[in-house]
């Protein structure tokens, strides 16, 4: 296979020693691993600061690496972006601030478990599953990369819409709350997900004549308002300090979690395959996350107890997210199309760097792209490695006195919502949703389907009129061809399966009274 | 003012010599801290790469002592990031890279925003238009093209609405008597993947939005909006170079268009301030790397500062009022 | 969650919060009902105009809101609480000043205003000792302050003493 020798060319790119002038002796130090090193802690950091993206450290970093060859220059920025991803699941899981998108639905049972003293666990089965599924994305990019980047081109807006109507339809449906409490915060959702500026028509709508209103609610804002700041308040009329402060503290409980992982090999598997296709279609990792969520609570014969802090519900969206983080790579590699704002800021690295990305970068600069696929397998491995030695030391955070703490959240709260837009009236909302969140939540209203109206409503609203004006405003258009009626048929499934299953119940119920 | 501790002679007479000395560079003024650079638009479009693209050189080549920071704020077309520049009267430390959304956006919305809020500093290149076609596609001339277009269906895919993309697409309309339809998308390079994926039937992409896929033989350039061939003769594409690219009058479709890539500041900035940035960029434009950054897009190497750039974003700016107005882009009141 | 708080201490009932929340509500889908109408609610021959799925989204947030403020109206019996007044107390405790940090921060910039914040929370929320509650309140801010604005050049808020000290 021309792949795996490429690979192992790769492999001894990343990997050779080179002689360094240090302090006026000449050493043969392994280079681009030691920038891989840098790279992974500096993005961890960036990871666990909000306010601070993967693509803020890639951007900062970019000058400082033009000294450089590209392959050891892609290998310091892609392994800020691995860090990051890894990086993002910390705060979702300690204080239930989800640090990026793609790490909403890892709070769902993440946060319940930290406060059950469970935070290592959490933690190390986050870490866990994160690498399990980038290296399946790396797997997937080294065997069949052309293959994947046709797959990708199947993808119209018609298609887009039905990717996300199926993400949207696999994951409603399963709150307990009150039904008519979910379809009001859901519709919140895609209410504030419509305002500001409308991509199709380049109109201003909903802004009911305020400048503020233009660029619209970024649902990060949203997020870290309802959640971290709800969660803050929450905990001040409970009592003053944040739970599980009785967390374990060593790393015998990495091993003890990766007992109980392996017997979740299936759940693993199933959200690897959902990832990387939402990751190369590319849907994205937000979507893949809570897609994979929703499928596995209605699957998992744990299902019911999923929200109280439940190991499947961390492994279902962190093993999706990253792998679709990953697979995102290859349609910016393949075809110019970042998937993420980060991947958008290495492409614009690759550029001045004279790298062309797109079909011919594999022809052409063979080297360089081996080089960053053996730099992903290697940057993975060392990522893990780091993360589950500071398991014990992030849990130990949890021990800090709630009067220090809670300040401190409050204010990186602020710096993340400030950084969003660099916008002052965005703090502002932060507080608003932060006692919305409190209100909401004490109400029975589900707070999740909210955030998700936020995130996939805009893109699907998009999606949906982009397939409508292509065929003259025909709804045919969502059953035109194979590939997006299948995606469409399952997201009906998902979306009326309760209704389907209760009818199932309902049936045999009927028949064992008869029968009775 | 910095006083001499010592009041010997010497000193006096050395510090009166460098203050002498220094007296050019002394007027010269210099940012005192960091400078933002305002990017009206996403990240990975053109206006990004470039903003990014001066960070990287600047700092590379120590052109400044303090750095750029690259900030995007793409809401509202484009009219967050106007307004934010517009409301910092004065502040010498922001400056903001525009694209054709400078006229577009507050003509087809109703942000209060005008080029006139702005201190123009220097136009460092215009952006070409190329007209694409999908490489599997038999029509190889504009002239086949819009024979095939003529009989109506065609879809045209673009970035963003009523903005660039759009205002060629319907000058293409008008021109030749046909009918499009445009799809908006939200980046060029988006665009172009649709076109490869034939989701569309053409599109007018930036050169560097596309040449990928045109080195991969994915995409066929059919002619450049622009009034004269393309100067760059280094092949690209197997045999062919930009220059290889027929101008789209030379086909038989008048229809010119040309994106500004320049730089302003806000209102009330000294003229010294002005210069400063003026001074930065012709340093920059000097470089290896924005030679490359030049070549890699096929950029139309217009520079231009004060007057005469002013008089040309007014031109340019009544000459977007009549396209949006025939359109029918503008807000309604 | 809380929901099970059935206890005699007094405090605003769940019931009523519960009703002002939905009107709340509605009122919300109604505003976003009225903008959208505004932006155009038609089907046009290449699909829904801007404002069409606002505007059915917002007559959903309004139909939804009606229902449960009916079920609310209706269900007799229930007396429990929202919470009781000394929680609401320790609620505001904390939300107040963050609603007085956020004003701050408009002002005197985002790293004094921390300073400010940390120290609230360390000296009357819990009662740490005034050396400890210093170091940390000024530590902090001043590790952010490095972090953001000398390593990753992010520009957070600055007020008078950044000013002064030159950035």
């Amino acid at each position: 296979m021309e792949e795996i020798g490429n690979l192992f060319h790769g492999f001894a790119t990343v990997l050779a020693f080179r002689d360094m002038n240090i302090f006026g002796y000449t050493m043969s130090i392994p280079f681009n691993v030691i920038l891989m090193v840098i790279g992974i802690v500096l993005g961890i950091i960036i990871g666990i600061l909000p306010g601070l993206g993967g693509a803020n450290g890639v951007a900062i970093l970019l000058p400082l690496t033009f000294s450089m060859q590209p392959t050891s220059a892609i290998i310091l920025l892609s392994c800020i972006y691995w860090g990051a991803l890894f990086g993002g699941a910390i705060t979702s899981i300690l204080f239930n601030i989800p640090g990026e998108p793609w790490s909403v639905a890892t709070t769902f049972d993440g946060y319940p478990m930290a406060q059950q003293g469970r935070a290592g666990e959490a933690l190390t089965a986050a870490f866990t599953s994160s690498f399990v599924g980038a290296l399946f994305a790396v797997i997937l990019i080294t065997l069949i990369a052309p293959l994947v980047a046709g797959f990708a081109l199947q993808f119209g807006a018609a298609e887009k819409f039905a990717v996300y109507f199926l993400a949207f339809a696999s994951f409603v449906g399963l709150s307990k709350e009150p039904p008519f409490k979910t379809l009001a915060a859901m519709m919140i959702g895609f209410a504030l997900a419509t305002i500001g500026n409308d991509q199709i028509t380049g109109q201003l709508r909903l802004t009911y004549g305020t400048t503020e209103l233009i660029a619209g609610f970024d649902f990060l804002i949203a997020v870290i308002g309802l959640f971290g700041i709800g969660e803050i308040l929450l905990t001040m009329e409970e009592g003053l300090s944040f739970k599980g402060r009785e967390a374990k503290m060593n790393l015998s409980i990495v091993l003890q979690t990766w007992k109980k992982l392996a017997k979740y090999w299936w759940l693993s598997l199933r959200s690897c395959i959902i990832g990387c296709w939402m990751g190369i279609t590319p849907a994205g990792a937000t979507p893949a996350s809570f897609m994979s969520y929703g499928i596995a609570k209605r699957i998992s014969k744990n299902g019911k107890n999923f929200g109280n802090g439940e190991i499947e519900g961390v492994v279902a969206p962190e093993t999706a997210a990253h792998a679709a983080g990953t697979s995102a790579l290859l349609p910016m590699l393949a075809l110019g199309v970042p998937g993420s704002p980060t991947a958008a800021v290495l492409l614009g690295g690759l550029l001045i760097w004279n790298l062309q990305p797109g079909p011919m970068l594999f022809v052409e600069n063979k080297e360089f792209v081996w080089g960053l696929i053996a730099s992903m397998y290697l940057g993975n491995v060392v990522g893990l490695i780091i993360v589950l030695t500071c398991v014990p030391f992030l849990a130990a955070i949890l021990r800090i006195p709630f009067g220090i703490i809670a300040p401190i959240i409050l204010m990186f709260c602020s710096v993340g919502a400030y950084t969003v837009n660099n916008s002052f009236f965005d703090v502002i909302m932060m507080f608003v949703f932060g006692i919305l969140g409190y209100v909401l939540k004490k109400c029975n209203y589900p707070l999740a389907p909210l955030v998700l109206a936020m995130v996939l409503g805009d893109r699907a609203e998009e999606a949906f009129r982009q397939a409508l004006i292509s065929s003259n405003g025909s709804l045919g258009t969502f059953f035109s061809n194979g590939l997006v009626s299948s995606i469409m048929t399952l997201g009906l499934i998902a979306l009326f399966w309760s209704v389907i299953s209760a009818g199932i119940a309902r049936i045999r119920g009927t028949n064992a009274a008869t029968a009775a | 003012m910095i006083k001499p501790k010592c009041n010997s002679l010497f000193v006096a007479a050395a510090a009166l010599g460098f203050a002498l000395g220094g007296t050019a560079a002394h007027a010269q003024w210099e940012p005192q801290r960091p400078v933002e650079i305002i990017v009206p638009a996403g990240t990975g479009g053109g206006a990004d790469q470039m903003a990014r693209a001066i960070q990287g050189i600047v700092a590379k080549h120590n052109l400044m002592k303090q750095p750029l920071v690259v900030i995007n704020k793409a809401g509202g077309a484009g009219g967050e990031g106007f307004l934010d520049v517009k409301n910092s009267n004065g502040n010498p430390h922001k400056i903001i890279i525009t694209l054709s959304n400078l006229f577009t956006t507050p003509l087809a919305t109703d942000i209060p925003f005008n080029w006139k809020d702005l201190t123009p500093v220097a136009m460092l290149a215009l952006d070409e238009f190329v007209l694409w076609v999908n490489a599997d596609k038999p029509y190889k001339t504009v002239k086949e093209f819009l024979d095939a277009a003529k009989k109506g269906g065609f879809k045209m895919a673009g970035t963003g609405s009523r903005q660039e993309d759009q205002i060629i697409t319907v000058a293409i309309e008008k021109a030749a008597g046909v009918k499009f339809t445009y799809i908006p998308y939200r980046g060029g390079g988006e665009v172009a993947v649709q076109l490869v994926g034939n989701h569309a039937d053409a599109t007018v992409n930036n050169p560097i939005e596309a040449v990928a896929h045109w080195r991969g033989g994915k995409l066929r350039p059919l002619c450049v909006f622009d009034g004269k061939p393309l100067a760059y003769n280094d092949k690209v594409a197997g045999d062919l170079a930009w220059s290889s690219i027929p101008t789209c009058k030379s086909q038989g479709l008048d229809v010119e268009y040309l994106m500004l890539r320049g730089f302003f500041m806000p209102a009330g900035v000294t003229p010294d301030q002005v210069k400063f940035y003026v001074d930065l960029f012709q340093k920059v434009r000097a470089t290896p790397e924005w030679k490359d950054l030049m070549n890699n897009g096929a950029f139309n190497q217009t520079f231009m500062t004060g007057k005469e750039y002013a008089d040309w974003v007014a031109k340019e700016h009544d000459r977007h009022l009549n396209l949006m107005k025939d359109a029918g882009f503008l807000a309604k009141k | 969650m809380s929901d099970d708080r059935n206890t005699a201490a007094s405090g605003p009932s769940q019931r009523n919060v519960e009703i002002g929340l939905a009107i709340l509500i509605g009122i919300f889908g109604l505003t976003i009902i009225g903008g959208a109408i505004k932006a155009g609610i038609g089907w046009g021959f290449d699909g829904p105009q801007a404002g069409f799925f606002p505007f059915y989204v917002g007559l959903l947030v309004v139909v939804a809101s009606a229902v449960t403020l009916y079920q609310e109206l209706t269900a007799t019996g229930s007396k429990k609480i929202f919470a009781d007044w000394g929680q609401l107390k320790q609620v505001l405790s904390v939300a107040i000043p963050t609603l007085v940090y956020i004003i701050m921060i408009a002002f005197l910039g985002i790293y004094v205003s921390s300073v400010a914040l940390i120290a609230y929370f360390m000296l009357v929320i819990s009662s740490f000792s005034y050396l400890r509650t210093a170091l940390i309140a000024i530590l902090v801010p001043l590790l952010t302050f490095i972090v953001f604005e000398k390593w990753f050049l992010v520009a957070l808020p600055k007020g008078p003493l950044e000013r002064m000290l030159g950035y």
